[in-house]
Parts: C-alpha cells; structure tokens; sequence
C-alpha cells in the first residue's frame, strides 16, 4: 500500500515538474527525487506568477494525458472509497438510532399488548411448517457438493444456488421411481425453530409468531417446530426420518412436562395436511400407524390452528406439474421472456424445476381433492354465483391499483360473460368459455396406453423431462380442443407426468369416501385426505381455519401448446388471454377469491361445513370455527410486509391472527366465526353427502 | 505508515495540486472558490481514496478466494506435509462400518450456546440471538448488558427476575462454539460420514450455567432427554444409545443416570433397570470426574492460567480502571452466580488429591514424560527432582508450598470475624462477595497459609458464602462411607462418582478417554493483592518460578499430567480403579476402559487445531478418539478396541489412594 501511495504522489510531481520545466534531467530526477521535487516546485511557483497563462495552456495538454492515467483507476477507487464510507455511516447510524423515532407510531406487538393484559402461555404449541418454506441441509454429497456438509442447500441465502447450479438441483431432487433419496445423497430437513422461522434472510415465516408466543411466557421447552422433509411423502417422513414418531414423542413430552395442558398445533400452508395425516397415523396400529391408541388425540391436543389450510388442494399444483408455472413464474416469463427460457446460459430454469419438482411427491398432496363435486365441472362451479362482485364490494380491502378496474369490473358482471371455474385446465380460450357440448370428448384411455411411444428418439437438450418421452401425436391429441376439469385432469397428468402419478396413487388420494366405514381406508394414502377420513374421537378438540381472503387468487388456466419438436415443456399457460375487460380472467388466469394460493372454498369448506357439527367426516363433532382475515396491503414501504395482509405467508405477520394463537395458546376463548367472503354460500352450493 | 507518507505529499504541494486543479476548474466553471475545494478534496478524498483501493483489494481477494477451488489448501498442505490421512469416517466406511447405535451427544460447561429469549430494554432486538457462542458481538457492543443478562440470580441460581436465557437446542447448540472453532463439528461429520444423521444423534444441549437438578426444574432438561433416548432406542430397532458426554458433561450424565433410576418426585421414575434397557455405553470425553483444581481458582479469584499468564505480561490491562470495566471482578461476579461451577470443585478431599506432605502424583516429572513417550517409566527413581506438594492446592507464598509440613505455622481462619468494609461506595457497582470479608477477613485466610483438597471447601464456604450456600444444595464433595445410607438418596449425591453407586446395568460399558501429555493445573500459589479495597484481595504470584526449565512450578502454578484442564488423576481414577471390577461404587461390575490419547501438537499452521491433539476441547477432533467413537457406534465393544490404552502413570498414581472399594 506504502508503494501505491508513493506512486501515487509521484503522479501528482511528475506532470508539474515536466510541464513547468520539462528540460530536467531525468537522471537527476531518478536519483535525487526529494530535492528534485522541491526544486519543481520552486521553480513552478516562480514561473507559474510569471506566465500563467501560458502556463496552463501547456498544462492543458501535456498534464491531461498523464493525469487521466490515474483518474481512471484512482476515481473508480475513489468512488468505491466514497460509497463504502457512506454505507458505513449509514449503517452506524442505522445500529445506534433509536428503535423507535418520534413520529412514527410504533404499533405494540400483540404479545406485548396481551401480556399486559396479564394472559401468558399455558398450552404447549407445536407448529407445523408447511411445503417449501422448510430449510434442507445436506448430510450426504456428491463430490461437487463439497463442503456443504449441514449447510443449507434450501432456505437461508440459496447462495449455492448461483454458485453450482446443477450441482445444487441434483442435490435436491429426489429418486423419480421411489421419490426417496437418490444413491449417495442424503438431503434432510433443518431441526428446531431455526427450520422455518426465516425462509431467507429477513424474510420471515415464523419468525413473527415466534416472538409473540415468548413474549408471553413460552421457550423452548413448550414451543416446538415440528420440522419435516417437505419434499417427500408423508408417510415416507416417517419411514426413513421418523419424523411423525418424533413429533408423537415431543408432544407427549410437552403435555408431560407441562402440567398436563394439552397442546395447541399451529399448521401452515400444506402442513395443515400433514397434521391431518399424523392425527389418523398416530392413533393408527403399529405396522402402518403409531400406536398411540384411540382417544390419543382426545387426549393431547387441545386445537388445530390451520393457518392458510389447503385442505382440498389448490389449482396451483396443477400448474406447477404441468407446466412448473404458477401466476409468479408466469408473470416472470411475460416480463423477461428471454430470461427463463434463455439457452444463452445453457440451463433452461423452467425445464430443470419441472424436473426437480416432479420428484416431490408433496407436490401431489396439493392437488385439488374431491373432484367435481367440490370443484365444479364442465357447466358448473361453486364459485359461479360470487363472480367478480365480490371484489367490488370489498373494494377498500384492495391495493389501490385494483380501483382502478372497479368500473371494468361493473362491466363484467353486467355482460355475465360465462367463466367456467371448473375448468381447470382449458386449452385455448374457446375451450374455456364455450358450452360443453361443443368440447371436445376425446377419450384419454387410449392415449395413456400409448403414451411410452417415443418418436422423438433424440433429446434437444440434456435437460430430460417426461415431455420427451411422449409423442408429439399425443400431445396433440391431447391439448385439442380441451377442457379438464378437475377429475379428468388427473388423466392428463397421468399422461404427462405417468411416473409422479405412479408414486402418487400409492401416497395420496384425491377422491370423496362412499362409505368411510369400508376397511380400504385403513391405508395412509388416505389420511390426508379430509373426504376420505374421520376425524379422530375427540369431542374437545377445536378445529380452527384461518386464512385469508380478499387477494386473487388463481382458480383456473387457459393454456397453449406448441407442438415445436424442440420445446421441452410443450404447454405453457397462455398469458395473451384477458377477459373482456374483466378481472376474472387475467393473462390466461381466472381467479377468485383467496389468499393468494389457496381458494377460499379449499381453505374454508372443511370447517364451514364439511366438519361443522356432527358430520360423517366429523363424527364426534369436534367444534370447527372460521376465522376470516381480510387482506389489507401495507401502507408504505416502511411496513415491509405489513401487519394486516393476508396473503399466504404474510398472513403468519397478521396481528389479529397472532392476537386469534395467543389467546387459544393462553386457554382464551376467541369468539366464533368471522366471515368476510361467500365461504358459507359457497359451502352451500357444493353437494356433498354428509 | 502509509498514510502518514501520503499526508505529507499532500501538504506538501497544495501548489502543484492547485495547478491541477486550475485544470479540472477550467474545465467546469472558472469559479475562484478553488483553494477551499482543493483542501477539502485532499483530506476526505484521500481518505476515500484510501478506503476504495482497500476494498476494492479485499473484495478481489474474497473474489479470488471464492473462485479457487475448494481442494487448493488441501494441496498445498499435502504438498508440505505429505498426503493427508482419510478422516476416519472415510477410512471407517470404506472398511464397512455402518450407523448401528443412536448417538447422544452431553456438551460439556460453556461449549454450549445460549440464546435470549426474553431480556431487559437493554437487549432488545436480541430475541433468539445468542448471548454465549457464536462471534459474542454483544459482548462488546453493550458489555454490561451482556453481564447482567448472562448472570442468574444470587439466591436462587435461577433466572433474575425478566430475563429468561435458554439453552439452544439440536446439534447447532454446541458444533462449533464460534465461527470456525470446533467443538463437536468433526465428531459429527464423521458420523455422518458411515450414516448417521438427525434421526440417530441427539445434541442434549442443557442450560451449563445452572445446576443439574435445575436444568430438570426449570427446563424438563433430563425429561427430554429421557424421551429422546427412549424415542431413539425404540426407532432404531431396540438398538440402545451410545452416550458421548464431554467434560462436565460427564458429570451431567451420571446425574442423569441416577435421576432417570429414581422414584418419581425426585427422579424421572424410569424404574431400576432403565439404564440397562436403553445405554449401550458411555464413552467419556476428558472428564473430569474428580473435578478439577482450576475450579477452585476460577471462584477463589477468577483465574485461571491463561489469566495468571496474560497478568503477568500485561500486568496493568486486567487491572484497569481506565476503561471503568473493571474485568475480573466482574467475571467473577457473574460465574460466582453459576452454580454449575461448583460441580467440579475437586471432590473426594485428602484421600485422592493428597495432603499437606503426600499425594498420588509425587515423583512425577514432567520433562520425563516428553523423553520417553512411549517407554515404561521408572518414575520412583528420580531422586534430584526436589518434592512437590501438590496435595497445598492453595498456598500463600512460595516458600509455603515448598516448606516441610512441619514448619508451617497456621492459624485458624473459620472462626475470624470478617470485618465490615468501609469503602464499598469506592468500588463502583462492581459487587463481589469480598467486599463483606473486611480485611480481617482476608488475613485470617492467608495467616492459614495452605489448603489441601478437602480444607479449600472450607475456604470457599467462608470467602463465597452465597454461593456455596447455593451449591451445597446441589452437589457434595465427599467419600461415602456407607452407599446404604438413604441420605445418599437426594440428588445432590448424584453428580459424585464417590457418593453413588453406578446403575444397575452388567452389559453397559464406561470408557474415559481423555488427552494426556499437556502440563495441567494442579496447584497454586497465592498472595495477597496490593491494593485489597476494592479488587479481588487474592491473585496467583506469578512470579513463583522454579528456575528449572523442567520444573512443575510455572507462573505461580503447579503443574501435572493432563490435558489442559483436568489432571489426569481425575479423569482416569475412577475407571482405571474406583469401578474397575465390581466395587461398592459399581456393584454390577460394569466393564471400564482407559483410553489416552497423547498429544502431540499440530505440526504447522495449516493443520489447524490438530488432528492429533490431546488438549481438553482440541481432543473433539483427535482422529483416533474419533476413531474409536465410531467402532463403538458401530457396534464394537471394549475389548475390540484394545482395552486400556495407558501413557500416563495412572495406574501407578491409582494404587497410591487408599480409598475402600
């Protein structure tokens, strides 16, 4: 640095001295340099006074060639100096401000407002974290993973993602035929309260919740994450982690230790399906179940918090199998089009998630359940009374950019254009709107008996989906013409994705149980199901759904196919659709009402009426309530991800929904219902054999 | 230097630089504010300057440093030292060897993390970051706030009123203590290296600061970990758990395993044969079932040798008012409030660590040791090496320690009055229990001159009576005369090897490893502190030396066998003797195993902490004793080890005590 320096200082000599007097001899210069500086400098004040103007003429000229010579690299240094200064002062300041400024009205956390209020814990709490949102560390690598023995492959800052990428996406796919771990890796899920407070850096999941529950009086000892592989089975948890025998044995333990308080579960997302599966796995006879015996749930949990409960799945799965998309992904490929496609880089993101992800058994959990029933069918859907007014009468609740469709939205409803809910899946916009009768029926089982002919011999890419497997013919026939509702769908996901689908139908169900009593629905595949399983005996134990609504949410797709040989993923949603003007239909999306991920009537159906009383589903009547939160966007960007949204993971920052856990947690009564969307006429309209 | 040059080249010519400015002014405005510009570039800029080409430097070296292959240190080190051998999980796995038992991890004290989870105003924005372990950049960023939160409660030993800091749990809680320094990282890689993941080991991560029945009262400690052994054994196929307990870890296991043995209020009521159902082994890592000598410093005055050492060469830093932190008092003040200190206050009294003229260690040699690592040693022999007392823990004076038994004069100091202490208004807040003793206190105590393993009790009992008031509650220092006594009941016996029978369980197997071949502390020399008002009255006399290079007195400190931390004497006795066969102490007979590992230090920088360390928490990644955890896990008994495998003069040392078993 000394040597930089002293360069430096040269550079500032040098052009003085050979402009002022450039007939120096350079040996002197060389030898003598200090005395030789002085003397430049002398000399130059002398002569500088004596002709300056000349002076600077020639100083013009020669100084400027040499003096850029520093200023490029000096400046950018010098640029660089003055930014990381700032950033640290602002940044000092930042640490040494006062966490609350005079201005700014400082919202107490619902925890510290209860406490005052003299509530502390009493239940022991166990939350389940729900797909994604979980962090995986690696046990077991491959060479490319060096290094990263228990470090985050999933969650954290993903930073391996942008270093190895490939290597990363090997490591988190699973065997396509077991979907359990491939040879030689060993991927597995994050223990304790680290696993899902942060999904990344600042970006919270529990986090929130968390701190609430200490703030009046919980710790480690009666707060536990009930982490899990997200990826996997729910059984295979616990086949090959023992997670649900874990979970059995931590909350015997905390109704143990804790004075015999039973427990409060707080599940998210799809972890509201994984605590379904564990309630029927524990009281279950050993091979299959846990052993724990009927009344074991009677006898331990006190209530069921479903946070953002996907009960009977969500249309979003099928996109993402289909087609790894969902409204994010697709928005992001409609905005930078050459981006996710791009070969520049030589990996095709869309194909290789579509790869990774139908290794994910999970990922079939989420598909919707209870077929037309529940979900509509060609003519009819549930949700067809709701339409688009909804949103106009909850106009207030929206963003304000949403105000601005207002009037469009009036026109909607007065041209009652036909929206087709049921129709998950249309290919082309005349599938998705025109009458049934004119669709064309085409029967799928013959398609599935051909599908493993492959024409397409060569791969364009080595990137290999199952697309590449099938047949351009098939994908034709397929994609013709088509709508597919949410039972027929299935036969196109067993034509597109035949191996997931295997590994599915010996993991999951997705239908409604006739006769609950039949002994066929002993098996695990089941469980996770709310229509094909009884809810445990326990006449004590709450139910409760809270979600939120007031966000669109995706409900149906209208999808394009290209038969391009070369085109990896053959159906893409087709994102130059828009309504007339109509904000159901938006960019090849019909939406509805929801949280953003999940519908309202797959949130809210179990507990609003599938469950309510004593049902075939619910035949002990254990009490269900519905607790509504209406979104509301933050005001500015100081908020973050605000206190009252609703969306399906912010929701886990709404205050009155962790006001809602703590006073269940503290033993409190939180009152019944709170209902904002058409859940109950909804619920109505859905036919179903209670 | 640099930068000083660069301030003189730029006073220098602040005409030359005008020149250039007059340049860049032409250029954008002939404004005459030049000069003011001009000296404010120089300065600021220069700095600016200065910190973009460091940045710019760090940042392409972090660059270059990211970019080259992960494997390039491991060439370059085996380009010095020659190929590397295979960590033994590689080693392990290529001969076979698989999980088989479930694996419990015991951290020992302070090795464990520690989180806030809820704090005074001054620690706010600090939930659920941890206030022990990880970079402690809390501790300098608001000291006394760290202090007041890290402390429990004088009375009770639990938690002050409005703060609660909890252990942190999983195997985060003690795999590496800060960034980059090991503790049961390796250990852990290893394992997972033939198999073993989060379903097969278990971190029973413990609050260390409070005593051991508390971690049960307050935190269900030793239920959970009850539980989680029962979960594991019953998951991996009835396979029972191989439990690796590290330093005072030792201790807190051997209080479980008479907890979980015991009837319900008191115990976890797991029945009389829970240990045998569900322990397959213990395998001891540098315990210190005798206690440790450095424990009784560390409360008599808060010292240690590395803090004896760092006075003697900086004798003012520790000392310091400047900084108005005072920094011994109040590390004593916030370890005096730990009960689980006083669990290795060295146990058993005269009969194991010696008394004013003999004990087990007389005639060892250090500098032998070091010669003939591996020969047999004649220690008895050596006539020229002057007796060293190392049975005086405590004497004031070197002359004291070294005098004959018979010289020394002492006065009696239970029955002194302590004095009132005028000046506590001068001693700031800092508040430590000397501050009660008066002067006359402190006399009588060094008037007393010298204190052997059982008299050094008392003389915590009377300069800390607070805090042994809170730790006779808990824990007991004591031989057993009779084990039928039902006083021996109560758990405070439960974390003495000397005052507790082993479970009940013929086919577990106790195995000690621990380091050897590091000078450990054994005994001190004292004097009174110059200026006794308001400091700690007592400091180690540094200046106590032997002269001889080889000599066992260093810095005011006796020296033995050990490793680091605890002597070999306190490690190894138990197995090498106490419960070797059957004993009234083991009436099961389990078998015990003496493992040493002998330290050789890393033999370059690039090592590391060592692949072949025998140091108390540098032992953690010692490849052999990693080795033979692994063959246990997998399956292997005792016998397949080797049995005993001894460097130190253990057994010799062993057959000295006279103790009945």
């Amino acid at each position: 640095m000394a040597s930089v320096l002293r360069l430096r200082k040269l550079y500032f000599v040098n052009p003085v001295k050979s402009s002022s007097m450039g007939l120096q001899s350079i040996e002197a210069h060389k030898s003598d340099n200090k005395r030789n500086v002085i003397v430049a400098y002398v000399k130059n004040l002398m002569q500088k006074k004596q002709d300056k103007d000349d002076k600077k003429k020639r100083n013009k000229n020669i100084n400027r060639g040499q003096s850029r010579e520093w200023k490029c690299l000096d400046n950018c240094c010098w640029i660089i100096g003055y930014i990381c200064t700032f950033w640290w002062l602002m940044f000092f300041l930042y640490h040494y401000l006062p966490l609350s400024l005079p201005g700014f009205p400082v919202i107490d956390s619902p925890g510290a407002v209860l406490k005052r209020e003299g509530i502390s814990g009493r239940h022991p709490v166990v939350l389940v974290p729900g797909i994604v949102t979980g962090g995986l560390e690696l046990w077991d690598g491959k060479p490319c993973a060096e290094g990263l023995f228990r470090k985050r492959l999933w969650g954290g800052s993903f930073t391996e993602t942008l270093k190895r990428p490939l290597c990363w996406l090997e490591h988190l796919s699973l065997d396509n035929e077991t979907g359990l771990d491939p040879p030689g890796i060993r991927v597995r899920p994050v223990e304790g309260l680290v696993a899902a407070d942060y999904f990344a850096q600042g970006y919270f999941v529990w986090a929130v919740l968390i701190e609430n529950l200490a703030k009046i009086g919980y710790d480690g000892k009666n707060l536990h994450m009930a982490a899990y592989d997200w990826r996997i089975a729910f059984q295979n948890t616990e086949v090959r982690d023992r997670a649900l025998s874990r979970l059995k044995s931590k909350i015997e333990v905390m109704y143990a230790t804790n004075g015999g308080n039973k427990v409060v579960v707080v599940p998210h997302s799809m972890g509201v399906l994984y605590f379904l599966h564990f309630m029927k796995w524990v009281e279950a006879p050993p091979p299959m179940g846990g052993g724990g015996g009927l009344g074991w749930c009677a006898k331990h949990i006190k209530a069921i918090m479903n946070i953002g409960s996907t009960f009977l799945g969500t249309p979003k799965a099928v996109s993402k199998i289909l087609s790894a998309e969902d409204r994010h992904v697709a928005l992001l490929r409609a905005m930078t089009p050459g981006f996710l496609k791009s070969e520049i880089l030589g990996f095709q993101t869309l194909e290789h998630l579509l790869r990774v992800s139908r290794t994910w058994d999970s990922t079939a959990s989420l598909l919707p359940k209870g077929g037309e029933t529940i979900w509509g069918d060609l003519d009819w859907s549930p949700e067809d009374v709701q339409n688009c007014d909804l949103k106009k009468v909850d106009a207030h609740s929206f963003r304000n950019e949403n105000d601005s469709d207002d009037s469009e939205r009036k026109k909607c409803f007065q041209e009652q254009e036909p929206v087709h809910y049921g129709r998950i899946i249309s290919f082309s916009k005349e599938a998705a709107t025109r009458p049934s009768s004119e669709l064309s029926t085409q029967n799928l089982e013959e398609l599935k008996n051909s599908g493993g002919s492959n024409d397409s011999s060569f791969s364009c890419s080595d990137v290999w989906t199952e697309y590449d497997e099938m047949s351009r013919e098939s994908i034709r026939k397929v994609s013709e013409n088509k709508a597919y509702t949410v039972e027929t769908v299935f036969d196109l996901l067993r034509i597109v994705a035949p191996k997931m689908m295997q590994r599915m139908d010996s993991h999951f169900s997705h239908g409604i149980a006739e006769d609950l009593d039949d002994p066929k629905y002993a098996h695990h595949k089941y469980w996770s199901n709310p229509l094909e399983t009884k809810l445990p005996d326990a006449p004590d134990m709450e139910i409760y759904c809270l979600y939120g609504v007031g966000i669109p949410t995706e409900r149906s797709y209208i999808y394009d196919s290209s038969y391009d040989k070369c085109k990896s993923i053959p159906f893409r949603i087709d994102l130059s659709i828009e309504g007339k003007g109509s904000g159901c239909l938006r960019s090849g999306m019909y939406f509805v009402d929801g949280d953003d991920s999940v519908p309202v009537v797959s949130s809210g159906f179990m507990c609003a009426k599938g469950w309510r009383n004593k049902t075939r589903f619910n035949p002990s009547g254990s009490p269900t309530h519905v607790r509504e939160y209406r979104h509301k966007a933050p005001a500015s960007l100081l908020e973050g991800r605000g206190v009252e949204s609703s969306a399906h993971v912010d929701i886990m920052g709404n205050v009155n929904l962790i006001e809602d856990i703590l006073r269940v947690a503290a033993g409190e009564e939180i009152g019944g219902d709170k209902i904002y969307s058409d859940i109950l006429t909804l619920s109505e309209r859905i036919n179903l054999k209670l | 230097m640099s930068l000083i040059r660069r301030r003189k080249g730029a006073e220098k010519d602040p005409k030359i630089q005008k020149d250039e400015d007059e340049d860049k002014k032409e250029k954008i405005s002939g404004k005459v504010k030049e000069t003011k510009a001009k000296k404010k570039w120089s300065c600021v800029d220069s700095c600016c300057w200065f910190v973009g080409c460091v940045c710019t430097t760090w940042w392409l070296l972090l660059f270059l440093y990211n970019a080259m292959p992960a494997s390039l240190p491991q060439y370059v080190t085996e380009a010095i030292t020659g190929p590397l051998p295979d960590p033994p999980g590689v080693k392990l796995k290529k001969e076979g060897l698989k999980a088989k038992h479930p694996v419990v991890f015991v951290p020992g004290i302070v090795t464990g993390g520690l989180e806030l989870w809820e704090g005074h105003e001054c620690a706010e924005g600090l939930f659920r970051k941890r206030l022990w372990g990880g970079t402690f950049g809390e501790v300098y960023k608001r000291p006394s706030c760290w202090v007041e939160h890290m402390s429990l409660d004088n009375e009770s030993g639990l938690d002050p009123p409005g703060i609660r800091v909890r252990p942190v749990s999983g195997l985060v809680a003690a795999d590496y203590f800060a960034p980059g320094y090991f503790v049961w990282a390796v250990l852990i890689a290893n394992l997972a290296r033939i198999g073993y993941e989060e379903k097969t080991m278990y971190m029973a991560a413990y609050d260390w600061r409070i005593s051991y029945q508390n971690t049960e009262v307050r935190d269900q400690t030793l239920s959970r970990i009850k539980s989680n052994i029962e979960l594991m054994v019953a998951t991996n196929g009835g396979k029972k758990a191989v439990i690796i307990p590290h330093s005072m870890g030792v201790l807190y296991f051997m209080h479980f395993m008479k907890w979980v043995e015991a009837p319900a209020p008191m115990g976890g009521g797991g029945g009389p044969d829970w240990c045998a159902k569900h322990i397959k082994a213990v395998i001891n890592i540098g315990g210190p079932f005798l206690g440790v000598p450095k424990a009784v410093a560390g409360l008599f005055s808060a010292e240690a040798k590395d803090i004896a050492f760092a006075r003697a060469i900086a004798p003012v830093f520790l000392d310091n008012d400047l900084f108005r932190i005072q920094t011994l008092q109040h590390v004593m003040k916030m370890t005096r409030t730990w009960d689980s200190t006083m669990s290795m206050i060295p146990k058993g009294g005269d009969i194991i660590w010696g008394g004013l003229d003999w004990s087990p260690e007389d005639g060892h040699v250090p500098s032998k040791r070091k010669n003939k690592n591996d020969e047999t040693r004649n220690g008895d022999g050596d006539t020229s090496s002057k007796k060293v007392h190392y049975g005086r823990i405590i004497s004031f004076g070197k002359d004291i320690a070294e005098a004959d038994s018979s010289e020394i004069e002492r006065t009696e100091f239970l029955d002194a009055i302590k004095g009132h202490n005028v000046a506590n208004a001068t001693c700031q807040d800092v508040w430590t229990e000397y501050h009660d003793m008066g002067i006359e206190g402190i006399r009588a105590i060094s008037d007393y001159k010298v204190y052997t393993a059982g008299s050094v009790v008392d003389l915590l009992h009377y300069v800390a009576p607070h805090t042994m008031e809170r730790g006779s509650a808990h824990f007991s220092y004591g031989i057993a005369d009779n084990l039928d006594d039902p006083k021996y009941n109560h758990y405070k016996y439960w974390s003495n090897p000397l005052e507790m029978r082993l479970p009940n369980a013929p086919d577990m197997e106790i195995f000690s490893l621990y380091g050897v071949g590091i000078p450990t502390e054994r005994a001190y020399v004292y004097k009174l502190s110059p200026a006794a008002e308001c400091y700690i009255p007592f400091q180690i006399d540094t200046a106590a030396n032997d002269g001889d290079e080889n000599g066992c007195l260093k810095d005011g400190v006796y020296t033995v066998d050990g490793d680091e931390t605890v002597p070999v004497l306190s490690a190894g006795y138990m197995c090498a003797k106490g419960w070797r066969g059957k004993t009234r102490f083991n009436p099961s007979g389990i078998r015990t195993y003496v493992r040493e590992y002998n330290h050789s230090p890393p033999s370059n920088l690039l090592e590391g902490r060592g692949t072949q360390s025998g140091a108390h928490v540098d032992i953690m990644g010692n490849f052999a004793l990693i080795e033979d955890i692994i063959r246990i896990a997998s399956g292997a008994q005792g016998e397949d080890l080797g049995g005993d495998q001894v460097y130190s003069d253990i057994f010799k040392w062993s057959e000295k005590i006279k103790l009945p078993l």
